[in-house]
């Protein structure tokens, strides 16, 4: 017989493979976190082992046989949950790249210096003997 | 700490056709290190410019020293492998300085910000300082919206796919330990965009420590459409062969 409740343990596999956070949340630090090899598998084998741990705990539970189903209301929510999480992350990717677009700097200061040194630069060079 | 015997700076600037560039960026560097007291030297790449940006090197060379300014040529254009890292590796085999700066000669990178470099690099004792556009009060100049977008869109995109822990991966403004880059050069196989990409992502698999420090990035060019569909393309390619190989 399937155990009762394999969830938690899918989940807490998932959480050291879960790909999508911000890389900020996320230290990538080779061989510091004990359940994700990330020094031997690649981002995309990352990815597909996150993939795979996900979508079977989710096949698992909202697919499962009617002796095993969880309660009703659970599998209401359950089943359209990859759609809404694919959603989510569209919003949210539309929202920091909107954001990061509205905050990037424009450096006007900058650009006036580069005109001064650049005067400054060739009138120095040719006294030096550059001839341009 | 360990005892280190003097540090150099050595900047590896690759040329094509950038004599007008080529006397202000070495004069700003020049400028800038020396105010600050950082020795350096400054090893000029240039990939055969039908420009006579050959001949202002020599001046150049004449002008500062030649413990100063090394040119030399090499034209990895012709094996089509223009922008590239074999130009690198090429300059390096001329430096003599235990740190090496990365940057563009055509006065994208704004030099002021040079010597912050080594104030970050001591701070933390970084392996690699990476020049970010997107941190701090880094930014652009001359850059309109939809460059900005393009722009801010590829970093998302590389932020979720590769994770790594840098927040501006294509920016080429860097200081390496030359052992590090060393290394690095053995390991990275790509070009252009993704090159630069692809040094920060294996110095990460390695270990190694990165600091940012924000620059401003001056784009005096734009206005010749350097971002076109192809190299939008080349760089999505370059994304997915980085996401599946490392």
């Amino acid at each position: 017989p399937v155990p009762v409740c394999p969830l938690p343990l899918f989940l807490s596999f998932s959480f050291s493979f879960f790909p999508p956070l911000p890389g900020s949340l996320l230290p990538s630090r080779p061989l510091s976190h004990p359940f994700s090899p990330q020094a031997a598998m690649t981002k995309l084998g990352q990815w597909l082992c996150g993939l795979a741990l996900l979508g079977s705990a989710w096949a698992a539970l909202a697919l499962a046989p009617p002796g095993l189903q969880p309660p009703a209301p659970l599998r209401q929510a359950l089943l359209p949950l990859p759609v809404y999480l694919l959603v989510a992350f569209g919003c949210y990717s539309l929202a920091t790249v909107g954001y990061r677009l509205a905050t990037f700097n424009d450096c006007e200061e900058a650009a006036a210096e580069l005109q001064e040194h650049i005067r400054a630069a060739r009138a120095d060079l040719r006294r030096r003997g550059l001839r341009l | 700490m360990a005892a280190r015997g003097p540090e150099r700076v050595s900047v590896l600037l690759p040329t094509y056709n950038e004599r007008d560039n080529l006397p202000l960026v070495v004069w700003l560097l020049a400028r800038t290190f020396s105010d600050s007291g950082i020795d350096f030297e400054i090893i000029i790449i240039d990939d055969g410019s039908p420009d006579g940006t050959q001949e202002v090197a020599q001046q150049l060379e004449k002008i500062y020293g030649s413990d100063k300014i090394v040119s030399c040529v090499f034209m990895p254009r012709k094996l089509f492998l223009f922008p590239s890292g074999t130009a690198y590796i090429h300059g390096m085999k001329y430096a003599t300085g235990n740190f090496i700066v990365i940057m563009d000669a055509d006065l994208s990178h704004h030099v002021r910000l040079d010597f912050m470099y080594c104030g970050k690099q001591k701070e933390g004792n970084f392996d690699i300082v990476s020049g970010t556009r997107y941190k701090g009060n880094g930014g652009v100049y001359g850059w309109d919206l939809k460059r900005k977008l393009i722009s801010r869109g590829a970093n998302f995109l590389t932020q979720v796919l590769l994770r790594p822990g840098a927040s501006d991966l294509t920016g080429s403004f860097r200081l390496y330990r030359k052992e590090v880059l060393q290394k690095l050069m053995e390991k990275c196989v790509s070009k252009g965009y993704v090159f630069q990409m692809e040094m920060i992502v294996r110095a990460r698999q390695l270990g190694y420590t990165i600091g940012e420090v924000p620059i401003s990035f001056v784009d005096r060019v734009y206005g010749e459409s350097k971002l076109g569909g192809n190299e939008i393309v080349s760089f999505l390619k370059g994304l997915l062969t980085l996401f599946a190989t490392t």
